[in-house]
């Protein structure tokens, strides 16, 4: 440790620490612009000027300096103030004086600094630099007469990222940051460089001219799109969600957000489902709840429990999973599956379908077997984790599955399951020597035939090299829906001589009710099984409905989800469900009192004391403690049942995974720009 | 960069490939990022035997990003900051006339002007219509006290004045370069008229 | 007055044979091995001992430089050579390659083996194409009769030579902005600390020193340390090789002691000025970083980093560049802020931004067509780039206006209001 004087204010900071952060330690508020905690550190914005003594009689960028004990700093000297003043009319005198019709205005640094250290008029009587705008694709809109050349964006591509697309070419006044070669930013976190922009040169394409940010009511709430929990927070006006940004979680997300989470939203306003609907006589007919109530009533009649099924999506809160399957076991079914892509997932112990090694874990991974997985299109900001682990420690990385740039080296051990019953010595021993190795199966390696064996096996490697231990729990399970380790938690599988989604399939059931579920084939339900869709789009599951009852969106409603890792975290209503929609524990309650099983809670609380109950896990928000791994017994699987074919992705397109990115005409232009596309090669 | 026509695809020949081993061979194992700049120098040298224009396209700057493992970003970063590598295609002879303050002190205005009127060029880096000369405006080549100064291509032709520069530029488009240095005959940097100082001392060979 | 006996680039104007064998008669790679034999720390110590100071511009001894490498390595430790020479004025070191070429392959080794160096790395700007062919026609022969590589001279060091070309950017001659080029990245100087001999080229213990201080080093071997101390003045020892350019009658590069008048060294070498020295306007005495000073100061000025620092100036690369009175002292520096907007790298603010805001007022004020109050501003602009950015070619950019100001206010003034008078009736709102 290092013991600082910061204005007169005595700290201690560890060895190393840059007098930025003493001063911070210090609560002194140091302006900057190029200097980010995440990224590496460039030092050339010159905004976060200090005076040190005995040090060189000039004033020293604070972000690259080391401190050292008995440092004195001054953070408000003349010498301090004059050279902030200086930098800031520098940074100014080629910036346009564009912020009235400027994005980023009311949330931009540089307009904020210059409140600080801006003059109240210009001393350049030159032209200002007029710079041309780079393409970068459907979602990043770009104004490079702004760029301060703080490189924050480039760092940020390259070293978190890893799709080494962004640079700074030329030199001098005439350094322009791009790509030179025109493309779109092949990285599925290339929102986050909006956030990370200073100035207004990088803002959202979609949002632009939207809204001022004054205007927004900023709700927290969390990511649904794909099961990390990413932690955002929901801007919204009236009652439209215009925006969509990380909030900082060190222990899930960090800050960061992908770009189907971040740019989704315009797909909460179309196709949605707001007011119920009744199919008559082969076509759907708008109407009311009542009747539509009335309908699902009748037909359920005489229906003995065996005959009536419940399938949870991928997008569902565990209230409305548990209301829904508290309704079918009152209305006397075991019919319950939350795996609409037919996982082997083995609800018997939680350890079996949990990320157990926490995504922080993966901070300390030195060792990483990947199986059937991609991260980088299942879960970019947990992807992002496991390079930023790689770039600090070398870690090896192995995968079973196909070839795929993940932004960081992977060895590539085989693409089809049998690869496990021999596994790479090489690969297996390093395993072996970790300390904390980490075995990750993903739902593609799951959702096949053989997806019992390749569970059982992967659980045995981990065993085997030691991924199991009193301090350390190796075995994890990659998922990409958020509702799945919630629906597991709570059961939503089927109970005692229960059904399965794919034995529920032709005919297998009467009466199929469907809470958000659009990821099957909903071709395969019997023709004859009346379908009540209970959710927010005309997606799948509502075409072929035969009630439609309207829901809410994750934007709507206040919701538990469970993320991969078992972390439970609540989010938010930020706006209200469109219509006649209304959040969907509420429809559930509603239409069991209707049926004569009503559902013992009248209030959210209520029903969250239930899930507490169910699982106690539910009572514990947000905080994951981190556990080993004692109980070595497997799964139940069969290691002679793994086959040679190759694992296919789960994910066929990032862009568009669920009914809103599907709905969403600028995941679309994604998909559209990126499907031509390849992967871009080569981890820098 | 987007009215330069670019070669859809550059491929190095047998005369780079040779030179490049030994270039890779001054760096580390793992550092072969070091050659950036000598190899996109083969693709501008190549660029000049097979087409008759030293230029750099796009697509050399991705082959040398593909040969040393780097990302092509990274290239074009190095072959846009670094002044020698022209992007576009240039004439003949590369007129690379420093202007820089020492060279303008000893009258590199007329040079400029003579290579003007010569050439036909007006404006900084442009190429004369025949295709034969390009004008650039170079920072101080290095040459200060045998100013001013014309590169031409790899050459220095020191001490120049507008009639030496019009004998140049006659010379180059007949293509007999001169001998390169100094254009009055001077010994190199030795004060004109021959060497006041080192005339004491005799050497063998 | 340096006599012939005292010079060591002997070769300086490339009348005798720049190879190998012309070198061995200019007593080049004489007992070299002996030089090895006195041991790491014995050279150290000599050269400190000489009072050399780095002949790049700063003036840093050189010695001291050498002894911050460490004296053990796990990792590998490089000599880099900068023979980026591009500071406007100066031309000395494109002498040392292409005619004394192996005073420096003789000083990497001898250099290299003080500081444990396991190879040089030699920086050569980009348009000395034909003076890195010679020099490395000198590595190969070096080479080839031993004198590096697997058993240097025979004293059974290991130690290699190469030459690396440059490719047209000023920035790469300031140290770190070198060796990230010579890593293949672009030449943006690095955030110091750590310093090049903790953590330089591919992150290894690296000492960059010039051209000249390198090709010095044998010389100071052989004839010791007092030898060399001797020359010179105190704390500014040694010959040092000048360039004399600009408005002389016979420009040329010369090698004398540190601390020679000025007006000695334009009137004997360079022919004197151009129209008698009353004809003098000011020089720039240390190459284009350094300010501008004034006849009234080159009247007894000497020729050495402390005296010309006195004169609130620099010694610089010995590079004088000479204006007599028909230059137009404005036009003459305007030109110099274009080139530091043209070279500057663009990663700092204040430079990225400020030299072009310098260069452009100095382009009107070179017509005249500007306030009087202007040349205030831009003086402070120059004090808000000096000492804000990464490495000091903001400060070099900004010196040569400050000098301007300092010296020459009243011209400015005078074109401003001869601007004016010529058009008296501009719109106040233009």
């Amino acid at each position: 440790m290092a013991k600082v004087t910061v204005d007169g204010i005595e700290v201690e900071v560890p060895n190393g620490s840059s007098v930025l952060q003493a001063c911070e330690a210090a609560g002194k508020e140091i302006p900057r612009f190029c200097y980010h905690e995440r990224l590496s550190i460039a030092g050339n914005c010159r905004m976060c000027l200090v005076e040190i003594e005995k040090a060189p009689p000039k004033p020293i960028s604070s972000c690259t300096y080391p401190v050292a004990d008995g440092m004195v700093v001054h953070t408000d000297s003349p010498m301090v103030r004059n050279g902030r003043r200086g930098v800031m009319e520098f940074l100014l005198i080629n910036h346009p004086l564009d912020c009235p019709i400027c994005d980023q205005g009311g949330e931009c640094d540089l307009q904020d600094q210059a409140m600080g250290y801006g003059m109240d008029h210009s001393r350049y009587a030159e032209n200002k630099r007029a710079v041309k705008d780079k393409n970068l694709g459907p979602l990043v809109k770009t104004v490079m007469t702004r760029c301060i050349h703080c490189t924050r964006c480039i760092r940020f591509i390259s070293e978190v990222a890893g799709v080494p697309d962004l640079g700074a070419t030329s030199r001098g006044e005439h350094m322009e940051v791009g790509t030179y070669v025109e493309r779109a930013l092949g990285s599925e976190l290339s929102g986050n460089i909006i956030d990370l922009c200073p100035v207004g040169a990088l803002t959202s394409k979609p949002y632009a001219f939207v809204a001022r940010p004054w205007e927004l009511s900023k709700i927290d709430s969390v990511d649904v799109l794909d099961a990390v929990g990413t932690n955002i927070r929901i801007d919204a006006r009236g009652p439209e969600v215009l925006r969509i940004l990380p909030r900082l979680n060190e222990d899930v997300n960090e800050e960061w957000l992908g770009d189907k989470s971040r740019f989704a939203l315009d797909g909460l306003r179309r196709r949605r489902l707001d007011r119920p609907w009744v199919r008559r006589a082969g076509k759907l007919i708008e109407a009311s709840w009542s009747e539509a109530f009335a309908a699902i009533a009748e037909r359920l009649r005489g229906v003995p429990g065996e005959r009536i099924g419940a399938i949870a999506g991928d997008l569902c809160d565990a209230e409305s999973m548990l209301a829904l399957k508290d309704l079918m076991v009152a209305l006397g079914s075991a019919n319950l599956d939350c795996r609409q892509d037919g996982a082997h997932l083995n609800a018997s112990r939680r350890e079996f379908y949990a990320f157990n090694s926490t995504i922080g874990g993966l901070d300390e991974a030195d060792a990483i077997l990947l199986i059937g997985t991609n991260p980088r299109r299942e879960a970019p900001v947990l992807n992002a984790r496991i390079r930023k682990r790689w770039l600090a420690a070398g870690i090896p990385i192995g995968l079973i599955g196909s070839e795929t740039d993940l932004t960081y080296r992977v060895q590539q051990l085989g693409t089809a399951p049998n690869v496990l019953n021999a596994l790479e010595e090489g690969f297996r021993k390093r395993l072996n020597d970790a300390g904390k190795p980490m075995v990750t199966v993903g739902q593609a390696a799951l959702a096949r035939p053989d997806g019992s064996a390749v569970l059982a096996a992967a659980w045995r490697l981990a065993a085997s090299v030691g991924a199991l231990t009193a301090e350390w729990h190796g075995f994890n399970v990659l998922h990409t829906a958020a509702a799945r380790v919630g629906g597991l938690d709570l059961g939503f599988v089927p109970g005692a001589n229960g059904r399965s989604l794919a034995q529920m399939m032709d005919g297998g059931v009467d009466v199929l009710w469907l809470l958000g579920a659009d990821e099957f084939d909903t071709t395969r339900i019997g023709a004859n099984t009346f379908v009540v869709y209970q959710g927010h789009h005309g997606d799948a599951g509502a075409a072929r409905a035969d009630v439609i009852l309207p829901g809410a969106a994750y934007t709507e409603k206040p919701g538990t989800y469970v993320n991969t890792e078992g972390r439970v975290q609540r989010g938010f209503l930020a706006v209200y469900p469109p219509g006649d929609a209304r959040e969907d524990w509420k429809i559930l309650r509603a239409f069991s009192e209707l049926v004569g099983h009503k559902l013992p809670y009248d209030t959210l609380d209520a029903l969250r004391a239930r899930l507490e109950q169910v699982n106690p896990a539910f009572g514990r928000i947000g905080f994951l403690p981190r556990f080993g791994g004692t109980d070595l017994s497997a799964p139940a699987g069969d290691p002679a049942a793994l086959s040679d074919v190759p694992f296919a992705p789960a994910i066929a397109d990032y862009y568009q995974t669920d009914p809103i990115s599907r709905a969403s005409p600028t995941m679309a232009a994604c998909t559209a720009t990126f499907a031509a596309t390849p992967l871009v090669a080569a981890a820098e | 960069m987007s009215d330069v026509v670019q070669p859809a695809s550059f491929a190095f020949d047998a005369e780079s490939e040779a030179a490049i081993p030994p270039i890779l061979a001054k760096y580390p194992p793992g550092k072969q990022a070091s050659a950036v700049i000598p190899l996109l120098y083969l693709v501008q040298g190549q660029m000049k035997r097979q087409t008759g224009s030293a230029w750099v396209p796009t697509a050399g700057m991705d082959e040398v990003a593909r040969r040393l493992d780097m990302a092509p970003i990274r290239v074009y970063e190095v072959a846009t900051f670094y002044f020698m590598f022209n992007l576009r295609p240039i004439g003949t002879w590369h007129l690379q006339v420093c202007t820089t303050t020492p060279c303008w002190l000893r009258g590199s205005d007329d040079v400029v002007a003579t290579c003007r009127a010569a050439t036909g060029i007006q404006g900084w880096g442009e190429t004369s219509a025949d295709g034969v000369f390009t004008m650039t405006e170079v920072e101080c080549v290095g040459g200060c006290v045998n100013a001013p100064i014309i590169q031409v291509n790899d050459d220095f032709y020191e001490d120049l004045d507008a009639e030496s520069t019009q004998r140049l530029l006659d010379a180059l488009r007949r293509g007999e370069p001169p001998k390169p240095g100094s254009m009055k005959g001077r010994q190199t940097s030795a004060p004109e008229g021959g060497p006041t100082t080192l005339t004491s001392l005799q050497f063998e060979g | 007055m340096l006599q012939d006996k005292d010079r060591i680039f002997t070769n300086l104007y490339g009348l005798h044979d720049p190879m190998l064998k012309g070198a061995r008669s200019r007593g080049d790679w004489d007992a070299t091995k002996a030089i090895l034999e006195k041991g790491r720390e014995a050279i150290v110590e000599e050269v400190k001992a000489s009072g050399l100071r780095g002949r790049g511009g700063a003036g840093f001894p050189t010695g001291l430089k050498w002894s911050f490498m460490p004296k053990q390595s796990d990792r590998p430790c490089y000599l880099i050579v900068n023979a980026d020479e591009s500071e406007p004025g100066t031309c000395k070191d494109r002498d040392i390659i292409r005619h004394d070429p192996h005073k420096l392959v003789e000083g990497c080794l001898v250099a290299g083996f003080a500081m444990g160096a396991c190879a040089a790395y030699i920086y050569i700007r980009g348009e000395f194409a034909n003076e890195a062919k010679v020099l490395q026609a000198a590595i190969d022969e070096a080479y080839a009769a031993g004198l590096i590589g697997k058993d240097a001279c025979g004293s059974g060091y290991v130690f290699d030579v190469f030459l690396h070309r440059g490719a047209g950017a000023y920035i790469c001659g300031e140290e770190t902005g070198l060796l990230e080029s010579l890593e293949g990245k672009k030449g943006m100087p690095r955030l110091k600390p750590p310093f090049p001999a903790a953590v330089g080229l591919y992150g290894c213990p690296s000492t960059v020193n010039n051209v000249e201080s390198i090709a010095v080093a044998p010389a100071i071997m052989r004839r010791g340390a007092a030898w060399f101390n001797s020359l010179g003045r105190p704390k500014n020892s040694g010959p040092k090789v000048f360039c004399i350019s600009g408005h002389v009658n016979k420009p040329c590069n010369v090698e004398e002691e540190l601390g020679i008048p000025l007006r000695e060294l334009i009137d004997r070498y360079a022919g004197g000025v151009r129209g008698g020295w009353d004809n003098l306007l000011a020089v720039i005495p240390g190459g284009a970083s350094v300010p501008v000073i004034p006849k009234s100061v080159c009247d007894d000025v000497l020729m050495d980093f402390d005296s010309l620092r006195e004169a609130r100036s620099g010694l610089g690369t010995a590079a004088v560049i000479v204006m007599d009175k028909s230059t137009d002292i404005i036009k003459a520096i305007a030109r110099l802020s274009k080139f530091y907007m043209h070279e500057s790298c663009g990663q700092c603010t204040p430079c990225r931004e400020g030299t072009g805001w310098m260069w452009r007022v100095m382009t009107r004020m070179v017509e005249g067509r500007a306030e009087v109050p202007e040349i205030d501003t831009l003086d402070q602009v120059t004090r808000q780039i000096e000492g804000h950015t990464i490495c000091a070619l903001g400060d070099a950019a900004a010196w040569p206006i400050q000098g301007l100001i300092r010296h020459f206010r009243p011209v400015m003034e005078e074109r401003i209001a001869a601007y004016k008078a010529r058009t008296p009736m501009r719109m106040a709102a233009e």
